[in-house]
């Protein structure tokens, strides 16, 4: 073979290089599947099914926003006991208070940036201005 | 190879004319089934739009009219009515106190008379008239501009109300609407409004750059079963009376009945759920 010296050394750099994503997520914690953190109250239960939830939260709450702005239909969901009013800061942030460990784990892995709180309030956020006032 | 030549010729012509023929015939043939379903079409139409149009007397849509009744000789009386209204509907639903006119937003605010009354003369007019504001928010027109004017559909009638809402995930910030709006009860955020936001509610969302916004009668309150912010911040001097317009037995009709009341620009005929004693 010709020119051993250079090609089998750069065939290494080149197949290492497009191994990049695999072997990097392997040697660092970019690659580790994402742990959100469950409500700090210890609540347990959910409108639906953590399987669903995970799935089709977006969805379920696209259908609550057109039910409560649009169809004037407000119903208070009771589930086991429990009132969630329908809405992101009523219903889900009342358990998951902490959207910085809780959407925002998944989220970030994902790499999707829901804009929900480009209006809706983090409790987070609600507290500061709680403080301040 | 003639012979063939003067067959393509042939061929070729005949396809000319029918293809300029065809149209024709089509056009011929089809019209009167066109033309009737044309004239069907409009007949159908027309009829509930003159009803809706009605006579000299207005007709009232069905079905349940959310309405308010401000009383300004109570608020006049007291000038802290309004402000702790405002104030109340401000806490309420996280809205930012600009200090900019040109970007503050309102949803229930402080006007003169002239402003709030245009085609009410203010010649002579009382002390009471030049020396006080007067309360105005978002009329919840029956027949709302703003509403006809949205292209996405974000503001809308709720039919079983007749809040005029407004979807916030919908609006696309073209403020359409605030042109079409006569009373100017629509503001923008021309900038990102949680800084001048002094404490919110955890209940409401915030609104962010881009997005027009305006009273919604407190919808989010109702369906507790509360009364608007402003209403409860009144409660006990019936300065603001609220209810169903159309409901004969309900207090604001009382008030209607026995009270000579004014709307805003009346003549626009947007009819305005919101009536004032002055």
């Amino acid at each position: 073979m010709y020119n051993k010296g250079t090609i089998i050394p750069g065939l290494i750099i080149f197949v290492l290089f497009v191994t990049f994503p695999i072997w990097f997520n392997g040697l660092t914690t970019a690659g580790d599947l994402p742990k959100p953190e469950l409500p700090p109250g210890g609540e347990k239960q959910c409108v639906a099914s953590a399987e669903y939830m995970r799935a089709n939260h977006m969805q379920l709450l696209n259908e609550w926003r057109d039910d409560v702005l649009r169809d004037g239909n407000r119903e208070i969901l009771e589930i086991d006991g429990k009132k969630y009013p329908k809405g992101l800061q009523t219903a889900c942030m009342a358990c998951h208070s902490q959207k910085e460990k809780f959407c925002d784990s998944c989220h970030t892995y994902a790499a999707v940036d829901p804009y929900c709180w480009d209006c809706h309030l983090t409790p987070n956020e609600t507290a500061s201005k709680e403080a301040t006032h | 190879m003639d012979k063939q030549r003067r067959k393509f010729l042939k061929i070729a012509g005949a396809s000319v004319i029918a293809g300029i023929g065809a149209p024709a015939i089509i056009k011929l043939s089809a019209s009167p089934a066109l033309a009737s379903g044309g004239h069907a079409a409009p007949a159908a139409g027309h009829a509930p739009a003159a009803a809706a149009h009605g006579g000299p007397t207005e007709e009232a849509p069905k079905g349940v009219r959310l309405g308010m009744v401000i009383d300004t000789r109570k608020m006049n009386a007291d000038q802290g009515l309004l402000d702790n209204a405002i104030r109340a509907c401000i806490d309420a639903h996280n809205i930012p106190e600009i200090p900019s006119k040109k970007s503050e937003i309102k949803w229930l605010w402080k006007a003169p008379f002239e402003n709030v009354f245009t085609d009410a003369s203010g010649y002579h007019g009382s002390k009471k008239i030049t020396e006080n504001d007067f309360a105005v928010l978002c009329n919840h027109c029956d027949d709302p501009p703003c509403v006809k004017a949205c292209p996405t559909q974000a503001t809308f009638k709720v039919a079983s109300t007749g809040i005029v809402a407004m979807d916030f995930h919908r609006c696309i910030g073209c403020r359409f609407c605030m042109a079409a709006c006569p009373y100017g009860a629509r503001s923008f955020n021309w900038q990102d409004p949680r800084p001048y936001i002094k404490k919110y509610n955890k209940e409401f969302p915030s609104r962010m750059k881009g997005v027009v916004e305006k009273c919604n009668f407190c919808a989010e309150r109702l369906a507790l079963g509360q009364e608007p912010a402003c209403v409860e911040s009144c409660k006990g001097t019936d300065a603001i009376v609220f209810g169903d317009l159309n409901d004969p037995k309900s207090e604001i009709r009382a008030v209607l009945d026995k009270e000579f009341t004014i709307q805003r620009k009346p003549t626009l005929g947007t009819k305005p759920s919101v009536f004032y004693i002055v």
